[in-house]
């Protein structure tokens, strides 16, 4: 299996390939559309501002690939917000994959949220062998809202998404790399797809 | 829910923990690595590295360190000591760190913290401040609390939030190694004056002193070293004592 991680720039990279390690298989970072396309899986990290993200995307070409990828896509954090329409930070525009827009935590919550999270109605492959209320860490100042998408909700003041899905794309907005035993189930799930 | 945090700190010198550790278990007691892969199978939340060597060679030493830990850690880790530069910041973060904490740096030359938050978000960036109290007033302190500054604990933590950092680790000089609980009066006021995660540090000797910071301290996280490196508190027996008092945990 060909699992390939786009690497553009943006995000904390070497722990997902470290994640993907300890499950015993092995995935290249790569900015070349032609081995992008190839990948049996495709992940799509991002860590840091919205907007200089995208640029970095778009100083690549990558847009416009991403959104014609065929085969099991994962956005991890940023990476999912940027495969939403619209992000607020910057007044960014994402890559319209998933139907929703990116908005910021209101100031009655501490912002960012740091740490551990439950996830509950969990509607995907993606969650076998996860229970509901299970935790997972998450660092972000912006969330999707709750959409037709949603397959994973948490709660922080309001109740957003914290996984979407639409035809061969996921997204999830915690860290799979950095969640104990869950996040290792749920990249394992995703790459078992 | 969010859940609150529980956050065992290792020191580091040259590459090796510096405190004993009393765990029985481990083949290599000074191997920072096997202890971080322990306490992430014991339920700790995240863990801090806090390196203190004073060596030339000490940025590679660290780098080299920052990625063993990710290579075989599932939870996140912060990486503290001597970072100054958004060249130090890169590579640590390159080489897997979930986030970083800047100390004397961040008082010397504020600035930095716009740099490294502009450059890599404020979610990777944590201010370390270490403060006393002296006649009635918070001051800051730098070099473990040796030096003051003309700094007020709570002007300086909303100056180092709008510029941009993502969590203030708070440390009392005067709780630390007494281990009779955390400045739970300094660390409310914190917590209610600024609108990011204060991680509470310092005088960490019982489970109480747990509850006690998350309820009157309203503490987001707490960082703790030496009682859990000599098991005086196991962490899955805190956590279960801390949800009998209501307080939410990943268990």
């Amino acid at each position: 299996m060909k699992i390939v991680i786009i690497d553009y720039g943006a995000g904390n990279i070497q722990s997902i390939k470290f994640a993907i390690q300890r499950l015993g298989y092995k995935a290249v970072l790569s900015n070349d559309p032609k081995e992008i396309e190839q990948a049996d899986k495709v992940i799509f990290p991002g860590v840091g501002e919205a907007s200089s993200a995208m640029k970095m995307l778009k100083a690549s070409g990558l847009h416009t690939l991403i959104p014609k990828l065929t085969q099991p896509v994962l956005g991890i954090c940023l990476g999912m917000q940027l495969m939403c329409s619209h992000s607020e930070e910057g007044d960014t525009s994402g890559l319209g994959i998933f139907h929703a827009n990116v908005i910021r935590f209101n100031n009655t919550v501490k912002v960012p949220q740091i740490g551990w999270n439950q996830i509950t109605n969990l509607e995907s492959d993606l969650f076998s062998g996860v229970k509901n209320k299970d935790y997972v860490y998450l660092v972000h100042s912006y969330y999707v809202p709750e959409c037709a998408e949603t397959i994973a909700h948490s709660n922080y003041g309001v109740e957003y998404t914290t996984a979407i899905k639409k035809d061969n794309f996921y997204g999830v907005q915690f860290h799979p790399e950095k969640s104990s035993t869950t996040g290792e189930r749920i990249l394992k799930n995703f790459l078992e797809l | 829910m969010l859940t609150k945090r529980i956050i065992p700190c290792l020191d580091i010198k040259n590459g090796r923990t510096v405190k004993g550790v009393n765990f029985v278990d481990l083949r290599d007691a000074g191997d920072p690595v096997e202890l971080a892969e322990i306490y992430a199978k014991f339920g700790a939340d995240e863990l801090v590295f806090l390196d203190i060597s004073a060596t030339e060679e000490r940025r590679r030493t660290l780098a080299d360190l920052v990625l063993r830990v990710a290579e075989k850690v599932n939870i996140p880790f912060t990486v503290g000591g001597g970072i100054s530069s958004v060249g130090d910041v890169d590579i640590l973060l390159q080489n897997g760190a979930d986030k970083v904490s800047i100390n004397s740096s961040a008082v010397k030359n504020p600035d930095l913290i716009n740099e490294l938050s502009a450059k890599f978000g404020s979610q990777c960036i944590t201010v370390a401040i270490d403060a006393k109290l002296i006649e009635g007033e918070w001051i800051v302190h730098l070099v473990g609390g040796k030096v003051p500054t003309k700094l007020n604990l709570f002007n300086w933590a909303k100056e180092v939030e709008k510029r941009g950092a993502g969590e203030i680790l708070f440390t009392s000089m005067n709780n630390d190694g007494t281990k009779n609980g955390f400045a739970n009066e300094a660390i409310a006021r914190l917590s209610s004056e600024v609108n990011i995660p204060i991680i509470a540090s310092g005088g960490a000797g019982n489970m109480q002193h747990f509850c006690d910071t998350f309820i009157e301290g309203k503490a987001d996280a707490a960082l703790a070293a030496s009682v859990f490196h000599f098991k005086e508190i196991e962490i899955k027996e805190l956590k279960e004592e801390l949800r009998r008092n209501g307080i939410l945990v990943r268990l």
